[in-house]
């Protein structure tokens, strides 16, 4: 059999901190065979990046390779290296890094320097590793990055990083690392910050890469579904060990290891049955919320929330030097109802406009037109036209829960604050009733009380985001906005809180606007999905008939973009590979909507409305 | 470009006529002025002739009349004495105290100022960004300890003590005369190589001294912006295509952490000319600072409004330019908003 490219053995990292020593990595022990995709999966914090610095020797300083070998074996000249015994500022591994081992990295946007244009960074990679000049690097650098998809790679040589999509950007992370032919690519994280459907495209372009080049490829990742569909062979890490290793099969079809089956059961999945519920890896108990009784309120006859042709532009200016503005409508003729008791996803890639509308849900903006319309029991009441005690009330009624648990808690306010300050602003109660409620609060998201003195700092994300549910939950509101409250967290956490909101909404009577990029979330929580892009709701649909029968293009493009963790699923590269999914004008007939359009819903099936072009608008008149 | 630029100009001779009747107004805000403070005086010693010629100055520069037409004549919109003969004409006025044209008086004095604190830019920039980046790149190494200690010491230490004590070494080791920008003999001479020579060896002690305590900021500032770029994704993005050390580091991090500096020109032009007044007195550097201070308190109103225009337009010109700067540099600002 041949050499593998990579052999790790044994392979130790230290990280040493004022808290003393702690080991990171513990005896990694795994082959990386020539032309295959090996996948190192985990949670944050089990090794995984710390594993790909170490083959790099970009540790950060205050971590040490304290044992094992990382032998190379480089297929060009057929020499074995051994890259642990290398010092890490030594020619050697000067030209090893980036020459014969490349990285590309998660966050495209903050992984190139945003003063040097992509033609700079790019070229500057082959130009130290390659004896050539300006002239031949950039026409190399054209060529690469024609071959990554750039449409006008000449252009592409002067532009500067924040003038590209994601997409775009991780692209030219991509032909960075590959303008030198390398024989291994680390890819850490490649498509975790990347919109599903250009998370298809990248992994795609990535496997067809391979092919032509037959480099080995490392990934790094979190996300069984993203393994289950390019991942040769599978090494799965806890706290620094190797938890289980195999093929691809081997992984999916006959998990031994307790933990990898209770990692598979924590994700999501599209042919979850109506009622499963998952299970998180470390389950939290909730000791009062099995005995609450829903707070006795006036239910509203119709909808508790209700949106209108809410519209919303933004004007931008174009440049510094020029004062001229550009109109850019951020949310077009947006029709939303939410019953009450139920939970409403929103679903649709960054930049669609989700969040702004669920920013003017809260009237934290003002929209152009339309109206947003809430029903506490008393009829529906325009939210937008409320003033002096009403708004007060309608404040207490609609609390928010953020997507960063990180940015989200003061990290000067001890959790006791954090949790009282709603209380604080609207005055509400004594301070001895205050604290009873604070300890009621903790009790019902599964934190106990000694949380109360401690600081945000020292909890994990997981249990963060059950503080700033807490935090939402302290004025007693009736409908709760959820943007994104799960996708800043590990999967076996993201369970927890899913499962903490379902409970939360049926001992609560709650109403949830649930916005999420992730189809798989909102499938597991919402009961209606409504699928949002460029601004236009295009489909709207109760899950079930959204996901057995989803008309719309754009809806399509989605579902077949959502790698599933199952291996009898497998994504449909060539399906997505034309691309233009996102562009109203692109839709083929009758979906296609031209620029100053809005298109009509048109309801297909009880409950099931999809966005129409102006096409059945003629035929309706 | 060419509008933002026409935008601009026309901003800032808003702001300087703005600043331009507030500097006049606050320099006529105590009572009386330079004259009849005079005038007051030689009454009280009985010099009738003296006296005569103040109140022909008075009249001469119409400072008889309400200070909204001093104002306005001082600009040279409203036709005066000598018609209209302002600011505006380039006429800087008449300096009472010492019975000379603006122009005269501060016209050595502004260039040596410049070139004063022009040498302190360099040396402040020359020793504070090596140490800042050794000093960020070995973070909690002895030598970042030092330089941290060091740039303490700067920063607490009075500048004039340490003015008088560089000024005594300076003379015992190598005979430099004490004080001003060369020796007393060239005083009044044209500029020959000597008077050059003796000018760049008294050059040396304000600058260090003045320097000393904006080194010892700058290192600090310089090496918490260069911790921040250290930690960013995009350098351990440049270190793992191969790139060395040293190349990574000034490539991408150094660069970025510039741009807070180049933000600052506009507070540092200013600064180049009114900074430094107390260390001047002290070293009796023939600078702009005294000759201001002493303006002020005497109520001489051309001069000192003339000295403190003159600050204003630096500023403004200042913050022009490092606006510009920042565009050229940073493309994010260049095109910011065109995504």
């Amino acid at each position: 059999m041949e050499a593998p490219i990579l052999s790790v053995r044994q392979l130790t990292v230290d990280f040493s901190t004022d808290a003393g020593n702690f080991r990171a990595v513990d005896g990694l022990t795994f082959d990386i065979p020539k032309g295959k995709t090996v996948a190192l999966v985990g949670e944050s914090g089990s090794g995984k990046s710390v594993t790909a610095q170490a083959i790099l020797q970009i540790l950060s300083k205050k971590a040490r390779i304290t044992n094992g070998s990382l032998l190379f074996n480089d297929p060009s000249n057929g020499g074995s290296i051994d890259i642990a015994a290398l010092p890490a500022e030594s020619d050697a591994m000067h030209s090893l890094r980036g020459g014969r081992i490349a990285m590309i990295f998660q966050e495209p946007m903050t992984s190139l320097s945003p003063l040097h244009t992509i033609g700079d960074q790019i070229s500057e990679a082959l130009m130290i590793h390659a004896d050539v000049d300006q002239a031949t690097a950039n026409q190399r650098t054209m060529d690469v990055l024609e071959r990554v998809g750039f449409p006008d790679p000449k252009r592409a040589l002067k532009t500067y990083p924040f003038e590209l999509s994601g997409g775009l950007r991780q692209r030219a992370m991509i032909a960075m690392a590959l303008i030198t032919r390398p024989a291994l690519l680390i890819a850490d994280e490649p498509t975790t910050a990347l919109d599903v459907t250009t998370q298809a495209q990248i992994l795609d372009l990535i496997k067809e890469l391979q092919v032509e080049t037959g480099m080995s490829v490392l990934l790094i990742t979190h996300d069984l579904g993203v393994v289950a569909n390019v991942a040769d062979e599978v090494v799965v890490m806890y706290r620094g060990r190797i938890m289980e290793a195999g093929s691809r099969e081997d992984i999916f079809r006959n998990a031994q290891h307790p933990y990898l089956q209770a990692l598979m059961r924590a994700v999501p999945r599209f042919a979850m049955a109506e009622d499963e519920r998952l299970t998180p890896i470390r389950e939290v108990k909730s000791a009062s919320l099995a005995s609450i009784d829903a707070p006795q309120r006036v239910q509203p006859a119709g909808p508790i929330l209700k949106v209108e042709h809410l519209t919303k532009s933004f004007s931008l200016r174009s440049g510094w030097f020029s004062g001229k503005a550009r109109e850019i409508r951020a949310v077009s003729e947006v029709d939303l109802s939410l019953p009450a008791g139920k939970t409403l996803g929103l679903v649709g890639e960054s930049g669609c406009g989700k969040t702004t509308v669920s920013k003017m849900i809260m009237r934290a903006i003002t929209p152009n037109s339309g109206k947003v319309l809430f029903d506490d029991g008393s009829g529906p009441k325009d939210v937008h036209k409320l003033e002096g005690e009403a708004l007060t009330t309608y404040r207490r009624s609609v609390q928010f829960i953020f997507q960063d648990p990180f940015s989200s808690l003061n990290p000067r306010m001890t959790v006791y604050e954090l949790l009282t300050e709603p209380l604080r602003i609207h005055d509400i109660g004594t301070s001895d009733e205050r604290y009873e409620r604070v300890k009621h609060l903790l009790e019902m998201v599964g934190l106990d009380q000694g949380a109360l003195r401690r600081y945000p700092h020292s909890f994990s994300g997981g249990q963060r985001q059950r503080l700033g549910i807490a935090r939402a939950l302290a004025l007693e509101p009736r409908v709760l906005l959820c943007d994104e409250p799960v996708s800043a967290l590990d999967v076996s956490v993201q369970a927890q809180v899913l499962n903490l909101l379902k409970d939360l909404q049926s001992a609560l009577g709650l109403s949830y606007l649930f916005v999420s990029h992730n189809l798989a979330v909102v499938d597991y929580i919402a009961d209606t999905i409504a699928v949002m892009c460029r601004g236009y709701i295009v489909e709207e649909a109760p899950k079930s008939s959204l996901f057995r029968n989803p008309v719309h293009p754009y809806t399509q493009a989605l579902l077949a973009a959502v790698p599933d963790p199952d291996i009898d699923r497998p994504l449909d590269f060539t399906k997505l590979r034309t691309g233009g999914f996102s562009q109203p004008s692109a839709w083929p007939e009758p979906f296609r909507i031209e620029p100053g359009e809005f298109g009509v819903m048109k309801e297909i099936e009880p409950g099931h409305k999809v966005r129409m072009g102006r096409l059945p608008a003629r035929e309706a008149a | 470009m060419i509008r933002f630029l026409l935008r601009r100009t026309a901003t800032m001779a808003v702001t300087l006529l703005i600043i331009s009747a507030l500097v006049f107004f606050i320099i006529k805000l105590p009572p009386g002025d330079f004259l009849t403070n005079q005038i007051a005086e030689l009454r009280a010693q009985g010099e009738s002739a003296s006296i005569a010629k103040a109140e022909f100055l008075i009249r001469q520069y119409g400072l008889d009349k309400p200070a909204w037409q001093q104002y306005l004549v001082w600009l040279g919109v409203m036709p005066g004495p000598n018609g209209f003969s302002g600011l505006l004409q380039g006429d800087w006025g008449w300096s009472f105290e010492y019975d000379k044209p603006v122009v005269d008086v501060v016209g050595d004095a502004l260039w040596l100022t410049l070139l004063v604190n022009f040498a302190v830019v360099i040396f402040i920039h020359l020793i504070a960004i090596p140490i800042a980046i050794y000093s960020a790149t070995r973070q909690y190494s002895v030598g970042d300890y030092i330089a941290t200690f060091i740039g303490y010491i700067g920063l607490a230490t009075p500048s004039f003590l340490l003015a008088l004590i560089l000024l005594y070494y300076m003379n015992r080791w190598f005979g430099i005369s004490i004080g001003g920008l060369y020796d007393p003999q060239y005083a009044g001479e044209s500029w020959t190589w000597a008077k050059v020579q003796s000018l760049l060896s008294h050059l040396v002690v304000p600058t260090v001294v003045i320097g000393l305590g904006g080194t010892a900021a700058m290192i600090r500032r310089m090496r918490a912006n260069l911790l921040d770029e250290l930690g960013k994704q995009y350098y351990v993005t440049a270190k793992a295509k191969g790139l060395g050390p040293t190349k990574a580091l000034l490539k991408y991090p150094f660069r970025m952490s510039l741009n807070p500096f180049i933000a600052d020109i506009g507070n540092l032009l200013p600064q180049l000319v009114s900074g430094s007044v107390l260390v001047s007195l002290v070293l009796s550097l023939p600078t702009v600072g005294p000759i201001l201070l002493s303006a002020l308190k005497s109520q001489d109103q051309f001069l000192a409004g003339f000295i403190l225009m003159f600050v204003a337009v630096l500023t403004v010109v200042g913050m022009l330019v490092s606006d510009l700067l920042l565009a050229w540099l940073d493309p994010r600002i260049r095109m910011g908003g065109a995504r």
